[in-house]
């Protein structure tokens, strides 16, 4: 029988030479007669030992990384395909610290299966989540979904249950279920995960959702940067509707439910849900004024269920093993877990899931392990581009909606970018402002006109013209993006820049009294 | 220059047509034509607009939205580098002051040879690989000065 060898196809692992890893492994393979299967998987999320290379041994999967071309002929003479030592070996994959210490449940199998066959979704426990929606009554499935207490993990953590149920409750002839996967928060790459590594958990997640609120078409709005997930996601919806888990008649349920990716075009605010819909509708994506609220009156003026990624990707979990089953992860008003993702100058970035209410410094130094340069951490971005800067001194935070909050910022997607001693937080904050004035739609004139002018308060207080005033000049513009915005791009754009302020005045050459 | 007005209408047309039924049509017609001819040539406007029923105005105003849609046609290999904050915490700025020096052009701007076009990008999702370019559609990771010249080597053909 072949030997299993997993190299990942996600693009994480691809940037830093996983095809020509493949490629040198398969002519290896060839000219030493042995009986190899390579199996593209997603990442497991460390991605510093991308690429990594699993053997699937017949005492379970065994890892080897990073490998260069140039290691195949020497993992070949060491016996990796039966788990030999060697100087990349890194043991058990599940026993790799990093993975162990996770609680895996939306990501249980990304990086272990092989993400386009349909048989090792359902042999890893994949569409029972479906099996079992269908033979309960929509209000039952939207019950464990509120029981759940599942919040959108795109960043908002509006919760989901409610959004489904209202959708669910408004009379129409279509509705729609619109995946938000226009993962344009900096710092941020588990949607593209789950895209590339498991696709098809997010293609049953959004089934149910179809199937429970009587939306009969999805869309998926992708954002363009991502063309791997393009095409793994739509090898996965062909492989899904060729087995009858898409289309008319969807496992003989008699309801129909198809899935269509839509791919955006580079503008960060088609992430904001209405924006989204007006792009999907072939216009600019303009951000609508609420209400009527998608749920309500969403794509083409149908009730819609609009869903970030990650969120669509716990449903099966959650209708599979009972909301409470999912509620016993978290704490306070979060429940379940959350993908972090650790970026930046990290020593160990990846993908850490966990049950919200892990601190910001275990996932910076426990799995981080530290800054890359070697230098001390000064300041983490938690929450995307719209987050707020913490200093070294309040890693404590825990990582929960409310916990973050109440410290001044957002868990928005779960990215977490460190910065070393070298940055420059004045800096920062103007490049808030300008990535602010360079993705404002305009529709709303404090983050049309604000940002810019925050351009160049910042720019006059780091050049000491008139700083004081210009200080308080700054923050009072903050407090017009914040009030006044229509959207959280304007409404947010605030966090990054008055908390680097706040907690680095030094930067820009202010005295920490006065401030 | 002539070919910066030359554009291939056939293409824009099959597009147009093949995709006027679909709902929210413009999105996909002007991807698709970005994506065949690395452009939106701002005379196809007219064209997009007519086979939709749309006034010119409303593609105009969609084309020029989004980053993405080119109004030039790009250099033969297309370099995207990250600018966001992960990259910039792992010397994105430095990369990003080799590469325009080593191109001799700005963001936004395209080799006279017609080789090169750079462009800044916010986020390619390989935070956990900052920093992140982008060459002529291959992403790459943790990437330095010289790496960046050994990528771009095979494009760079008489230049140097």
């Amino acid at each position: 029988m072949s030997v299993r060898v997993y190299i990942p196809n996600d693009s994480g692992a691809l940037s830093m030479g996983a095809e020509a890893v493949a490629g040198a492994v398969a002519s290896e393979a060839r000219r030493r007669h042995a009986d190899v299967a390579i199996v593209r998987n997603g990442s497991r999320g460390l991605y510093w030992l991308e690429p990594m290379v699993e053997v699937a041994t017949a005492s379970g999967r065994v890892a080897y990384g990073p490998v260069a071309p140039a290691d195949v002929g020497s993992l070949f003479e060491a016996g990796f395909l039966t788990g030999g030592k060697h100087r990349l070996a890194l043991g058990a994959t599940d026993e790799i610290p990093y993975l162990k210490r996770q609680e895996r449940l939306t990501f249980q199998r990304v990086g272990v299966i092989d993400p386009l066959s349909l048989d090792d979704y359902l042999e890893h426990g994949g569409y029972r989540g479906l099996e079992r929606a269908l033979s309960l009554a929509g209000a039952q499935v939207v019950e464990e979904v509120t029981a759940s207490g599942l919040r959108g993990r795109g960043g908002a953590g509006f919760p989901a249950g409610i959004k489904w149920k209202t959708t669910l409750q408004t009379e129409a002839k279509s509705k729609y279920v619109v995946c938000n996967a226009d993962e344009g928060d900096s710092g941020t790459f588990a949607d593209r995960m789950i895209m590339e590594g498991d696709p098809l958990v997010l293609i049953e997640g959004m089934t149910i959702a179809g199937i429970v609120v009587g939306a009969s078409q999805g869309y998926i709005y992708l954002r363009s940067e991502y063309p791997h997930a393009l095409r793994t996601l739509n090898a996965a919806i062909a492989a899904a509707t060729a087995r009858g888990y898409l289309g008319e008649n969807v496992r003989g349920s008699g309801k129909r439910f198809e899935v269509e990716v839509r791919v955006g075009a580079g503008a960060y605010i088609c992430g904001e849900e209405t924006a989204m819909l007006e792009s999907l509708e072939g216009r600019r994506g303009m951000v609508r004024y609420k209400p009527p609220v998608p749920a309500v009156a969403g794509l083409f003026g149908a009730p819609t269920v609009v869903n970030n990624v990650i969120t669509l990707a716990s449903v099966p979990l959650i209708i599979e093993k009972g909301g409470s089953f999912y509620k016993d992860f978290g704490m306070g008003r979060s429940r379940g877990t959350s993908p972090f993702q650790l970026a930046g100058n990290l020593k160990h970035p990846g993908l850490v899931e966990k049950a919200f209410g892990v601190t910001l410094g275990e996932l910076v130094h426990e799995y981080g392990g530290g800054t890359a340069s070697g230098r001390p951490v000064r300041a983490v971005q938690v929450g995307g581009p719209l987050g707020a800067y913490f200093p070294a001194s309040m890693l404590e935070v825990a990582m929960d909606y409310e916990a973050v909050a109440a410290r001044g910022g957002i868990l928005g997607h779960g990215g977490i970018v460190v910065f070393d001693d070298s940055v420059d937080l004045a800096r920062m904050a103007r490049y808030a402002m300008e990535f602010c004035a360079l993705e404002s739609c305009g529709k709303c004139t404090p983050c049309r006109i604000g940002s810019t002018r925050g351009i160049e308060l910042i720019d006059h207080i780091i050049g000491n013209r008139d700083r004081a005033a210009n200080t308080a000049l700054l923050r009072e513009l903050c407090d017009t993006l914040t009030n006044a915005s229509l959207c959280a791009l304007g409404g947010l754009t605030p966090l990054p820049v008055m908390s680097a302020l706040k907690h680095f005045p030094q930067d820009f050459g202010l005295a920490a009294e006065r401030v | 220059m002539a070919s910066d007005h030359d554009w291939d209408r056939a293409t824009v047309e099959r597009i147009a047509t093949s995709l006027k039924a679909t709902p929210g049509a413009l999105m996909p017609i002007l991807r698709q034509v970005q994506d065949e001819l690395g452009w939106v040539p701002p005379d196809s406007i007219a064209l997009i607009a007519g086979i939709l029923n749309l006034s010119r105005a409303e593609v105009h105003g969609v084309a020029s939205f989004y980053h993405d849609f080119r109004h030039h046609p790009p250099g033969r290999c297309v370099i995207q580098v990250c600018r966001a904050e992960s990259c910039q915490a792992m010397g994105a700025d430095g990369l990003a002051d080799h590469i325009r020096q080593r191109l001799g052009i700005d963001f936004g701007e395209t080799t006279r040879d017609r080789s090169f076009t750079l462009e800044p990008v916010y986020c390619l999702g390989n935070c956990a690989c900052s920093p992140a370019v982008v060459v002529a559609g291959e992403l790459a990771g943790r990437v330095t000065p010289d790496r960046f010249n050994r990528l771009i080597a095979k494009f760079d053909g008489s230049r140097r």
